[in-house]
């Protein structure tokens, strides 16, 4: 250090012209960091707007209730004061409250979806706001309310219906959560739901072991190509690789469609079976639309994510290796157990976790073939996007999964090192 | 200089090896080693001298002939129970273990306990002054350690036999030469057989005992390095090991073991017989650089020759001289106080001694 210019004041490395060095750098790298800069930001601001927001906002979905404290803004600013342990229906306040609450929203129509989105937690609150939305404008407001409402509809004198309402009055909730995990929040705390009424903790379950399964057949199925691929001479590996690829160039749909043709009841594979006298002819096997015909399916569509990056990892092992492993007196499975194998954890790893998130996440194929007992979880979020139109509970099994797929990917983290993935 | 054993511990016999079924990489190669002998295969790449190193390790197939090991025909024997240590150019230390566990890697697949594994372990670091690397990996140490290692790998199951397949290509050039003492050293401590392969003729000469010349897939010598240097065989040899000047000329008459040269680019010359055909027949004359004389005190083949350029090395001068037609004749002039009469452009009158003039194959 002793050449350099050293600041008298700060002690920091000057340049030739006394300004600090760090400073110096900055100035004389900014150019080029703008430069790159730009470069990437189309890329940035299309996956910040199309990807990055749309996550935010079904997160934040999952939890949002606005629309109830907006629609029922009285309503929920006095049945706070209502204790349900007390009585059995809340006071002539609360009634007179949501009556105003009512009159508006009729106006606005807007009873009719807090009306639904209420129906989510207890069945019955769509059709009676409904029914009192068509019938509020016939209220004589100078009268007491609360008998007018259970005049109209016993069901207003029901504690279940008002305390429903008091714990969706909030902006914010856990409702949404607590369905997809078949869970119900009541008046005494979280409970599970009754058994004939669970589905998602199942679908969750099934999602997750088949993804296993599948992850599990693929690696069993890519590795041995994959060592074959990296071994080969240049020419043979490259048709090969074709081939590998080709299923990778053909429609998702029509690959579906292909499985559909071979595993039906009167597929190709039955046929050959029954022409073989393997299988009775009134004995068909039910090769799809169960998990069976999704495991299948998945297998085979994600099997090139997984040969990929074996291939790549395979490639840049030298023979020498294992050659040098059997002069050194190893059999040929030892110099592959205890030498090839090990270098290959890094390819292993990025295929495993790259199939296994593919697959945790697979609509199309668990759709089209999976039938009853083969679909994941992605069909209910589906169902519940298109259908039945409750973002809000799509939102919370979508975020579950991600939060599923994060914890696989830090347990992964924790156990192989995300350091040692090798994609290419 | 076999150290006392048999003489044919490592045997070729007819050996040929070919990939395509169309072309012999090794033709016909005979080649016997001694045991406790330094063979080195040298010759150019693709000369052949890799493959015959692979077919003794046993990773190539042997296309026809036999090998044979300490009196044993090894073709069908697998690498793994050759018992032959191998050091790789690339030293192929396994990227995943320690130091400590690449060498205790053999001796684990030998079924060898854990105590005296770790004893023959630090045996074989100690060897190669590598003690305090043994918990590295392959990764964290240079060049010239990881070679060491590699040494140390191959050598720590005491195998009788080693193959190195240029283990010092990857290194610079000062560590290339220390490594080269230290590997001869070894051999000689420790009285193993190597077959070594490089395409470096200095190191062949540096460790060898005896160096196997290849080219297009035949022994062009087999011979001691002072023998290969001094007596080349054919114009092969004494074009790839060390400098050479060439002459080509037509033999005229044979006197015993004399043949008077006529040379294409004038003038005559009396050489040494050595690989020519004899009487009217064409040869090449091979004269090393350090052997003509220079100066007016010349003797035996004088001629006069004209100076082209001059290089100064130090401890000689190079001088390019134009003798007898041939622009690229060089001389090693020794620095002593003669030297300053040399100039471009300048006659100077050089010769050379019959016996340091080798007719050779044209």
């Amino acid at each position: 250090m002793s050449d350099q210019e050293l600041s008298p004041s700060t002690g920091l490395v000057l340049a030739a012209d006394g300004t600090p060095l760090k400073t110096k750098l900055r100035q004389a790298e900014r150019a080029q960091r703008l430069r790159a800069a730009m470069l990437v930001a189309p890329l940035l601001l299309f996956i910040l707007v199309t990807f990055v927001s749309p996550i935010f906002d079904m997160l934040y979905r999952s939890v949002d209730n606005q629309l109830v404290p907006d629609v029922l803004a009285n309503t929920s600013k006095v049945i706070g004061d209502w204790d349900a342990s007390k009585t059995d229906t809340p006071d002539e306040a609360v009634f007179r409250a949501f009556a105003e609450d009512l009159l508006v929203a009729t106006k606005a129509r807007q009873h009719t979806r807090v009306g639904s989105r209420l129906n989510y937690e207890t069945a019955g609150i769509s059709s009676l706001f409904r029914k009192t939305g068509r019938q509020i404008k016939k209220f004589d407001f100078d009268q007491p309310l609360k008998p007018q409402f259970l005049a109209m509809d016993d069901k207003w004198g029901e504690t279940e219906i008002w305390q429903t309402i008091k714990r969706f009055s909030g902006s914010l909730t856990m409702g949404y959560y607590y369905a997809a995990l078949d869970l119900k929040n009541t008046a005494d705390g979280v409970e599970m739901l009754p058994e004939n009424q669970r589905q998602y903790l199942m679908l969750f379950w099934r999602t997750l072991w088949m993804s296993m399964l599948i992850t599990g057949l693929c690696f069993s199925l890519a590795f041995p190509v994959a060592y074959l691929l990296a071994i080969l001479p240049m020419k043979s590996s490259n048709l090969l690789m074709i081939l590998v690829l080709l299923p990778f160039w053909t429609s998702l749909l029509a690959r579906t469609s292909a499985w559909k043709v071979l595993l039906q009841r009167e597929g190709v594979i039955n046929d050959t079976l029954v022409f073989l006298r393997l299988v009775p002819a009134d004995g068909r096997l039910e090769l799809i639309n169960n998990s069976f015909g999704t495991i299948v399916a998945m297998t085979h569509i994600l099997l090139p994510f997984m040969i990929m990056p074996l291939f790549s990892v395979m490639r840049t092992i030298p023979p020498s290796y294992v050659r040098a492993a059997r002069s050194l007196g190893a059999t040929e499975f030892t110099s592959f157990w205890r030498i090839y194998f090990p270098q290959t954890i890094s390819g292993i790893g990025a295929g495993c976790i790259l199939v296994f998130i593919l697959a945790i996440g697979y609509y199309i194929t668990p759709e089209l073939v999976g039938g009853r007992t083969g679909v994941f979880i992605s069909s209910r979020i589906a169902y519940h996007v298109l259908s039945s139109l409750n973002w809000g509970l799509a939102a919370a099994l979508g975020s579950l999964l991600l939060i599923g797929v994060l914890v696989v990917y830090w347990l992964y983290d924790r156990i192989v090192g995300i350091d040692n993935v090798k994609l290419g | 200089m076999a150290v006392d054993g048999a003489s044919d511990y490592v045997v070729f016999d007819h050996v040929q090896k070919s990939y395509d079924g169309e072309e012999l990489v090794v033709k016909d190669l005979n080649l016997t080693i001694a045991k406790g002998e330094f063979v080195t295969m040298l010759g150019p790449s693709g000369s052949g001298k890799t493959t015959c190193l692979m077919m003794l390790a046993g990773f190539e197939s042997v296309t026809h002939g036999e090998i044979r090991l300490n009196g044993r025909p090894i073709n069908n024997i697998p690498p793994h129970k050759r018992g032959i240590g191998m050091v790789f150019q690339n030293y192929a230390l396994f990227p995943h273990m320690t130091v400590e566990e690449n060498l205790a890697f053999p001796l684990s697949v030998r079924g060898i306990g854990k105590s005296e594994r770790e004893t023959r372990v630090r045996g074989a670091l100690d060897m190669v002054q590598m003690g305090e690397f043994g918990k590295r990996r392959p990764a964290q140490l240079s060049g010239g350690q990881q070679q060491r290692i590699a040494l140390a790998r191959a050598l720590v199951f005491e195998p009788e036999l080693v193959l190195m397949d240029e283990p010092l290509g990857a290194l610079d050039k000062q560590l290339r030469e220390h490594m080269q003492y230290e590997i001869k050293h070894l051999h000689e401590r420790l009285g193993v057989s190597v077959v070594y392969v490089t395409h470096d003729q200095t190191e062949a000469l540096t460790m060898s005992d005896r160096v196997a010349v290849f080219n297009h897939g035949v022994i062009q010598q087999l011979a001691s390095p002072e023998d290969l240097y001094e007596r080349p065989m054919n114009a092969f040899v004494a074009q790839f090991i060390g400098e050479n000047n060439k002459l080509l000329g037509t033999v005229e008459r044979t006197e015993g073991d004399v043949a008077y040269v006529t040379l294409e680019g004038g003038g005559n010359c009396q050489a040494t017989m050595v690989n020519c055909e004899g009487q009217g027949h064409k040869t090449l004359l091979s004269i090393r650089p350090e052997r003509v004389t220079v100066g007016d005190e010349v003797q035996g083949n004088a001629t006069s020759a004209q100076v082209k350029e001059l290089i100064y090395l130090g401890d000689h001068i190079r001088a390019r001289l134009n003798v007898h037609g041939n622009d690229e004749f060089i001389v090693k002039v020794p620095n002593k106080n003669n030297h300053a009469m040399l100039a471009v452009g300048s006659e100077v009158r050089i010769g050379w001694a019959t016996e340091d003039c080798r007719a050779l194959d044209a």
